[in-house]
């Protein structure tokens, strides 16, 4: 039953990769943690991995779209190589409570703003069929 | 490419970067926002160029924690299958269902998620 459910959410997880062009790790490290018996720190590092062809699929389809910037994403990408050292060493040293209620508080920053674009009374124009 | 443009998206990658490493995560939340109101993107050259900078930081950052032993390549086999699936779900799912709708769904399941791992 648990891992039915772990499967789920990495479906629903692709899935939001593909409408919001995020990596979908919001959905896949709760999948670890909760359904999986993960610890968070696992949780997270394992969920990197799975982002990776999630992203890989997801730009190859964006990309017949005409829709990426090849040069910035690359360069983007590339220059965020600090930041991401930063993140994991600073995740592997924070105690796993810590971690636990800073992805929950980063989970609900995500769901306020899903939940403003849910209740946005006129969506801009853009947003038709992105 | 001017230097101020450059600067910015360095400035973009390494905020998202930081996130990744440190939740998990693409970094995707912080890039698309940015990237829309910071360098004048649309939405979709926004989660389409996120996607791609997503790719370099998710490989980063795996390389990095495999660095620390936290990566489980079983579970992520696991994992991968059903969420690549779903990223063409995703797709199909944006042409039927009304964006709204999705949302609210997302951010139910958020909120739980939340709840699940403050309560102790």
């Amino acid at each position: 039953m648990d891992v039915a459910l772990a499967i789920a959410f990495a479906l629903a997880g692709g899935a939001l990769g593909g409408l919001l062009g995020v990596g979908g790790g919001i959905l896949f490290v709760p999948a670890l943690a909760i359904f999986l018996g993960s610890t968070q720190l696992e949780a997270e590092a394992t969920s990197l991995l799975v982002i990776v062809p999630v992203a890989i699929v997801g730009t190859w389809r964006q990309r017949r779209l005409g829709n990426v910037r090849m040069a910035d994403g690359v360069t983007m990408g590339l220059l965020a190589l600090p930041g991401v050292v930063a993140g994991v060493a600073i995740a592997n040293v924070l105690p796993q409570r810590a971690l636990e209620l800073g992805f929950a508080a980063f989970a609900l920053f995500v769901a306020l703003q899903l939940g403003r674009r849910a209740l946005d009374p006129v969506p801009p124009a853009a947003d038709a069929g992105s | 490419m001017p230097a101020n443009r450059t600067i910015r998206l360095a400035v973009i990658g390494v905020l998202a970067g930081a996130f990744s490493g440190l939740f998990g995560v693409g970094g995707g939340t912080i890039m698309v926002p940015l990237l829309l109101v910071w360098l004048g993107y649309g939405e979709r050259e926004a989660t389409g160029t996120s996607l791609c900078a997503i790719v370099a930081i998710a490989t980063l950052a795996t390389v990095v924690q495999a660095f620390y032993g936290n990566v489980d390549v079983g579970d992520a086999a696991l994992l991968a299958v059903p969420a690549v699936i779903g990223v063409g779900l995703g797709v199909a799912l944006q042409q039927r269902l009304p964006e709204r709708a999705v949302s609210a769904l997302f951010a139910l399941m958020l909120v739980a998620i939340s709840v699940e791992l403050i309560v102790p």
